[in-house]
């Protein structure tokens, strides 16, 4: 017998060994571990991302404010890069090389293993030669999306830009990736999630060069792309076009509803910009530049500019005086050229005296409206000034003033009306009367009011009482309804009745001579409007003019302020004049008046 | 004298099954790693699922023939068939094709032939013929010079070509030289020095030192079963060493605890020897000797990993080791390899279901990374069966080996043993990260003309000879 025949146990015992080893090692990474499977999954899955067509948007009539070209990013996905001919590359891009360079590196930063934009929406010629000869740049490709395009280029602010989703939108919302885009202002971004439709997927199996090698669990797992839904505006193009037209040479807004529903017809802020804009490549460009233009034309004054409504306010003093019962539409008090009374005056312009009702509101008489305001905070109804000021205030919060309206624009103000507090604050609660706050008789000193509310008074007016949220959307595709909260009828505390002098006292205004705001007149039509001048302690007065016709089943409700232009029939009369007669006939019978605001120079001033 | 016996009676059966399931699990394996839905039939010829295919019958063919030749002419032609092996091995240095940098290939029309892969049987037979040579004193230097010639010189050359892989196969043969008298401490050394080669690399030099103190203790406490001088032989290291960690922190010495150890162990070292020597025991001589030639090997180690392997072979090294995480550049191999294994789960992805290795995230797919395809697609039961059937192969050819009478027969059966053992611990060691990257095939298993011929070879010239053992009279 061999003396080493022992041996063979030794020899037998490594292999046996050796195989353990083995048998435990893989049960390790194959049963064990699960981090394996997740990597080979990423390893050979190749996901496409199927961008819908945003929803397109169109205005009352029809017709299309807002609607999609094509266009095509090249993507890149760092980790799949290999060595290319960049010479042709750069070529083809019409790039610098250490461009290329990098934004690789950029990408990179971001992931190796997840596409991001290399190069921004190239143009289709380019996407033709790139599309060709991709075969030749692994890590690259085309992704196709969609531009906004503005056929008349109108509504900036109202309809809002879309832009790339920043960092806290992916983190808030787990739908959006890197790269995607989102609606940043106005309805895209009120209605962003009815508007960008569901993205979509497909899977590829991908082998090692991304090359395709088939679908992955045979499309199961693939989602189709929905299309956005199509959502029609209340605006009226031709409407908000002519605004934006008659506000070129001043600073300020138009706001036009239809009193009957609240929807909002125009909705012009000045200086505004053209939203193709913020499209394409031109808009980073673009964007800083309209960032740092002093006149800062971001700003949406239409919702966010608070302006003290002036005149235009005794429509509503007048209505709660009415309600309370401290005067009635015949009351008269005389004006001495002013309001004149425990020391202090407050000065009024040539009209006749004493006036009723309706004409002080036709005459926008000052002083009228100061005993009117003194009627209110010293009804004896009440213990203190405090409690009559704070029911007066009751009064105007139901006109949607001091607060948010809850339209459909995600940047709207509440404005401010003060409260008891806020006097109590300055001057020492029961230290404070009639006197110390009479500016609110004439819409002046404290009150903050935006446009909207003030077109929002202005169909109030128009409605003899009610009025219904303004928004800028009235159907969504596929929805039944709007949201039930523009459907809801809002009811002020005054009777409609009293409204009925209010609305006689703006007819008079503009129609009657002696009125203050005969450039709004329309012929055939009756306008009922009331001018106010907001008095700003910074420059000339604000032009403030609200208006409704026709007065019998009115149609329009319109708020104008152009800042610094003075008296209210100066520049705002005529604007909601015209707006008006364009909405209701769209023809202008009054060429010289367009004339005038076209041209924009005062005639003392030429 | 020979007795005349039915071969196909005697022929081991079995190891011929295993043989034929592996070879068609092969196949099967190579077409799911290339699979290619424009060539869907495992037959399509210009697929290398269709070419092996013809490969194993030409094998089949090449393995019946080995059955037609005389017994005695494999190790009447053992020195012949190895002289041609080495003049082949000379004549691809010079002729052969370069592939991928390597002069290992003979191109004959469209067929490429390895000449190292034929190399390892002619080895096997000449060194069987060596060490079977009557009166052979193995022990001796004549003898050791002779079988270290006998291993090293094809090794060389594959080496030059260079092919490192394949050269280092032919250390497995010292199982063999082990199995037939060489000193156990060759073994011993080379399991020692391997591991401890990694050890160094891998933890601090203090805490392998321990573990070599510790071992050393341990072993002389199983050798001596002497618990009480195992203990004080602990306490002359512990004291010393304790005395100067005190010391060092009490900012009196500043000395680290790596030199503080080795200090103590200098310290002890006398006494050990005198207790040795008036005790007579050889076997703490020997304990030392490994123990303190352990840490001099530790050592050497640094400065051998740093100053001479390449710059790629340290990146293998350390990629293996874990040390670096590289997933796109050297260790992207491994790595892959791993992924696809290990997304295999339990019961694996099914058949052509594997995207790892299908789509060309494993490189070497059907060759070298075979395993990768039987580990994704199969899962844990596919490579356990794999693994499994190699452990079954070889503890079966042990013993074909051992029953054979003539020591020729038993010392060529370790030379299979031996082979296929290397090819398959060091090819499934690396497809699974327990190894560097050494691209050697997976018997059997791997897409390829050459591998699948020389294994076949190899193992029925063991089964031909197994089949007539009984012809023999010892």
């Amino acid at each position: 017998m061999n003396p080493y025949a022992g041996r063979k146990y030794v020899i037998g015992g490594i292999i046996i060994l050796t195989g353990i080893i083995f048998l435990i090692r893989l049960f390790f990474i194959q049963v064990v571990e699960s981090s394996y499977k997740s990597t080979a999954e990423r390893n050979a899955r190749h996901i496409e991302i199927q961008y819908p067509a945003r929803g397109l948007i169109y205005d009352r009539n029809g017709e299309i404010l807002v609607y999609n070209e094509a266009a095509y990013d090249l993507m890149v996905t760092p980790g799949q890069l290999q060595a290319f001919d960049t010479v042709d590359f750069c070529r083809i891009l019409e790039i610098p090389k250490n461009e290329v360079i990098r934004r690789i590196r950029t990408a990179s930063d971001y992931s190796v293993f997840k596409p991001s934009i290399f190069l921004r929406q190239i143009s289709s010629v380019t996407y033709a030669v790139m599309q060709e000869k991709l075969y030749k740049f692994p890590g690259f490709f085309v992704q196709p999306r969609t531009l906004r395009k503005y056929p008349r280029d109108i509504a900036a602010h109202a309809l809002g830009f879309v832009g790339e989703v920043s960092e806290e939108d992916i983190e808030e919302n787990e739908y959006y990736q890197m790269g995607d885009y989102i609606g940043v202002t106005g309805i895209e971004l009120a209605y962003e999630e009815v508007l960008r439709g569901v993205k979509g997927r497909k899977i590829f199996l991908v082998d090692v060069h991304n090359r395709v090698k088939g679908s992955y669990q045979g499309g199961r797992a693939d989602r189709k792309a929905e299309v956005g839904e199509n959502v029609v505006s209340t605006l009226d193009a031709g409407l908000q076009e002519y605004g934006e037209k008659l506000m070129t040479k001043f600073r300020g807004s138009i706001v036009a509803l239809e009193p009957s529903t609240g929807e909002v017809l125009a909705l012009v802020t000045s200086p505004a910009y053209k939203p193709s804009l913020l499209v394409g490549r031109i808009r980073s460009e673009n964007f800083l530049y309209l960032s740092q233009d002093t006149l800062k034309p971001w700003f949406n004054r239409a919702l966010m500019a608070f302006y003290a409504p002036g005149s235009t306010f005794k429509t509503v003093n007048g209505a709660i005086a009415l309600q309370e019962g401290v005067i009635t539409t015949a009351s008269e008090y005389y004006c001495d050229l002013g309001f004149h009374m425990g020391g202090y005056s407050v000065a009024c312009h040539m009209h006749p005296s004493p006036l009723d009702f309706r004409g002080a509101v036709q005459h926008s008489c000052n002083a009228y409206f100061n005993y009117v305001y003194r009627a209110i905070l010293t009804d004896p109804e009440f213990e203190s000034t405090a409690e009559a000021y704070m029911n007066w205030r009751d009064h105007v919060m139901s006109f949607g003033f001091g607060d948010y309206l809850h339209s459909d624009f995600e940047n709207e103000l509440p404005g401010f009306v003060p409260d008891d507090q806020y006097y109590n604050n300055i001057y020492g609660e029961g230290h404070w009367n009639f006197f110390t706050v009479r500016s609110l008789s004439i819409g002046q000193g404290e009150l903050g009011i935006t446009p909207l509310q003030m077109a929002n008074l202005a169909g109030i007016i128009a409605n003899r009482g009610f009025y219904y949220t303004p928004h800028i959307i009235k159907e969504v595709e596929g929805q039944d309804r709007i949201d039930e909260r523009f459907l809801e009828k809002h009811n002020t505390r005054i009777d409609s009745i009293h409204f009925a002098a209010v609305a006689d006292g703006m007819e008079g205004a503009v129609n009657r001579s002696g009125g203050t705001a005969w450039r709004a007149r329309i012929a055939d039509i009756i306008v009922c409007g009331k001018t106010g001048t907001a008095e700003n302690p910074h420059g000339e007065d604000h032009s403030v003019f609200i208006a409704f016709a026709p007065k019998d089943n009115p149609q329009i409700a319109i708020s104008v302020c152009v800042e610094n232009g003075g008296f209210g029939n100066i520049w705002a009369a005529p604007i909601a004049g015209l707006m008006a007669e364009k909405y209701l006939r769209d023809t202008i019978t009054r060429p010289y008046m367009e004339e005038y605001v076209l041209r924009g120079v005062r005639l003392d001033q030429q | 004298m020979r007795r005349s016996i039915n071969i196909l009676n005697n022929t081991d059966w079995v190891a011929a099954g295993i043989y034929l399931v592996m070879v068609i699990l092969g196949w099967i394996n190579i077409y799911a790693a290339v699979f290619d839905e424009q060539h869907e039939s495992i037959l399509d010829l210009s697929q290398r699922y269709g070419k092996q295919l013809i490969w194993i019958i030409a094998a089949i063919v090449l393995a019946i023939t080995i059955f037609l030749i005389d017994t005695k002419f494999y190790s009447f032609f053992a020195y012949i068939i190895y002289a041609i092996a080495i003049l082949l091995l000379i004549g691809v240095l010079t002729l052969g094709e370069e592939i991928h940098g390597a002069r290992s290939w003979f191109r004959i029309g469209s067929f490429h032939l390895q000449p190292a892969e034929f190399a390892k049987i002619a080895t096997s037979l000449a060194l069987a013929k060596y060490l079977s040579s009557y009166n052979l004193k193995i022990k001796s230097f004549h003898a050791i010079a002779w079988i270290l010639a006998i291993i090293l010189l094809p090794a060389l050359l594959i080496a030059i070509q260079p092919d490192l892989g394949s050269a280092l196969v032919f250390f497995t043969f010292i199982l063999v030289a082990y199995r037939e008298g060489f000193s156990d401490a060759i073994l011993v050394l080379g399991v020692i020095l391997a591991v401890l080669f990694f050890l160094a690399l891998l933890l601090d030099k203090f805490i392998i030192f321990m573990i070599i103190l510790g071992l050393a203790l341990l072993v002389y406490w199983i050798l001596s079963r002497n618990l009480r001088s195992t203990f004080i032989a602990g306490i002359l290291v512990a004291v010393p060493a304790g005395i100067l960690y005190l010391l060092s922190r009490m900012d009196l010495i500043t000395m680290n605890r790596y030199y503080i150890i080795l200090l103590a162990v200098a310290v002890a070292l006398p006494f050990y020897l005198t207790y040795a020597y008036r005790k007579r025991i050889r076997n703490i001589y020997l304990i030392l000797l490994l123990a303190v030639g352990s840490s001099a090997f530790t050592f050497s180690v640094d400065y051998v990993f740093h100053s001479v392997l390449k710059e790629h072979q340290q990146h293998r090294v350390n990629i293996m080791l874990g040390l670096e995480s590289d997933p796109l550049g050297l260790g992207y191999n491994v790595n892959q390899s791993k992924i696809a294994i290990g997304s295999g789960g339990f019961t694996g992805k099914g058949f052509l279901q594997g995207t790892q290795t299908k789509f060309d995230f494993v490189p070497e797919q059907s060759t070298d990374f075979i395993f990768c395809t039987v580990g994704e697609e199969w899962g844990f039961v596919g490579t356990a069966l794999v693994i499994g059937l190699f452990i079954f192969l070889l503890i079966r050819l042990i013993k074909i080996a051992e029953r054979q009478r003539s020591d020729f027969s038993r010392i060529y059966g370790y030379g299979v043993v031996s082979v296929l053992f290397f090819h398959f611990a060091v090819n499934i060691g690396m497809t699974i990260g327990l190894l560097p990257v050494i691209g050697i095939p997976l018997p059997f298993f791997s897409y390829g003309g050459s591998s699948l011929w020389a294994f076949t070879i190899l193992l029925f010239i063991l089964l031909r000879l197994d089949a007539t053992r009984m012809e023999l009279l010892k």
